[in-house]
């Protein structure tokens, strides 16, 4: 019995020693999550920059109509774009960062995104 | 030339042939053809340099997309602009009438045909802002002309926009 129980003890311990590499192996996922995470914490950030051929009126349009600002919004990015150049418009998630360049582009503005420092 | 709100439509009227034949020009200037500098300025990178991943899937899926946007813009303006195309009295003025339908599309073609003509001829800053100019003199100050035609007729439209809404 005790022999039976010595056997069994022996292959328990082999089965830990088998399994514990596969254990270690698991880590690197998580480093990938702690990558998201980061990602996450660090949003992107829609830019427009200056533009001397599109029309002010159009740009206040266009941020209106994109992001849904008010018009007294839309019209201080639309300043800050005129006389600094550029303008963070929005900051958040890449995805969605992603799409408003897109949409900016379909109106010809410069629009870029870019990570937070 | 006299702009006004008609209807359902905004009337460019009593338009000379020359401003006539500038219209004309709204989808052919609209096209980058073989100008790189309008090509890069109509599709612009969407980040910077270091984003290789980012420019390049953005060149291989989002520019296509943009290019059928643009060209389906141009294509409504092209159709309203046969209204123009007068046999029996080729330079006597003429009416052009925009549907209130059709008004973003031809935002849109007047600012990729402005884009596209000023990165074609490096406008600087001054000379766009320069609206006294001759336009007499040369084919880059007629595309000069071109340009603040086209957004003196953008600004109308949006005028008109917002008083709409």
């Amino acid at each position: 019995m005790s022999q039976l129980l010595r056997k069994h003890e022996a292959k328990f311990a082999a089965t830990l020693v088998i399994d514990f590499p596969r254990a270690t192996l698991e880590a690197p996922t998580i480093e990938k999550e702690e990558a998201t995470k980061q990602e996450i914490e660090m949003p992107w950030n829609v830019i427009v920059h200056n533009d001397p051929v599109n029309l002010m009126s159009y740009v206040t349009m266009v941020f209106q109509r994109v992001f849904g600002y008010p018009r007294e919004r839309a019209e201080k990015h639309m300043l800050e774009v005129h006389n600094n150049g550029r303008s963070i418009l929005w900051s958040g998630v890449r995805e969605r960062a992603e799409l408003y360049v897109q949409q900016l582009h379909g109106y010809l503005l410069l629009a870029t995104i870019e990570k937070t420092v | 030339m006299e702009i006004c709100r008609q209807d359902q439509a905004l009337e460019i009227r009593e338009l000379d042939p020359f401003l006539a034949e500038l219209l004309r020009q709204v989808p052919e200037s609209a096209q980058p053809n073989d100008s790189p500098a309008a090509e890069e300025r109509l599709f612009s990178a969407p980040a910077a340099p270091e984003e290789k991943d980012l420019c390049s899937e953005w060149k291989v899926y989002v520019v296509p997309e943009l290019r059928r946007l643009f060209q389906s813009a141009t294509e409504t303006v092209r159709q309203d602009l046969q209204q123009l195309q007068c046999t029996d009295k080729p330079f006597a003025n003429c009416t052009l009438r925009i549907p209130l339908a059709h008004t973003d599309a031809w935002l849109s073609a007047l600012n990729q045909a402005r884009l596209a003509i000023a990165a074609t001829y490096q406008f600087s800053d001054h000379e766009l802002c320069d609206h006294y100019r001759s336009p007499l003199g040369s084919r880059r100050d007629l595309s000069l002309f071109q340009v603040n035609f086209y957004g003196f007729l953008q600004e109308f439209i949006l005028r008109e926009m917002e008083g709409n809404t």
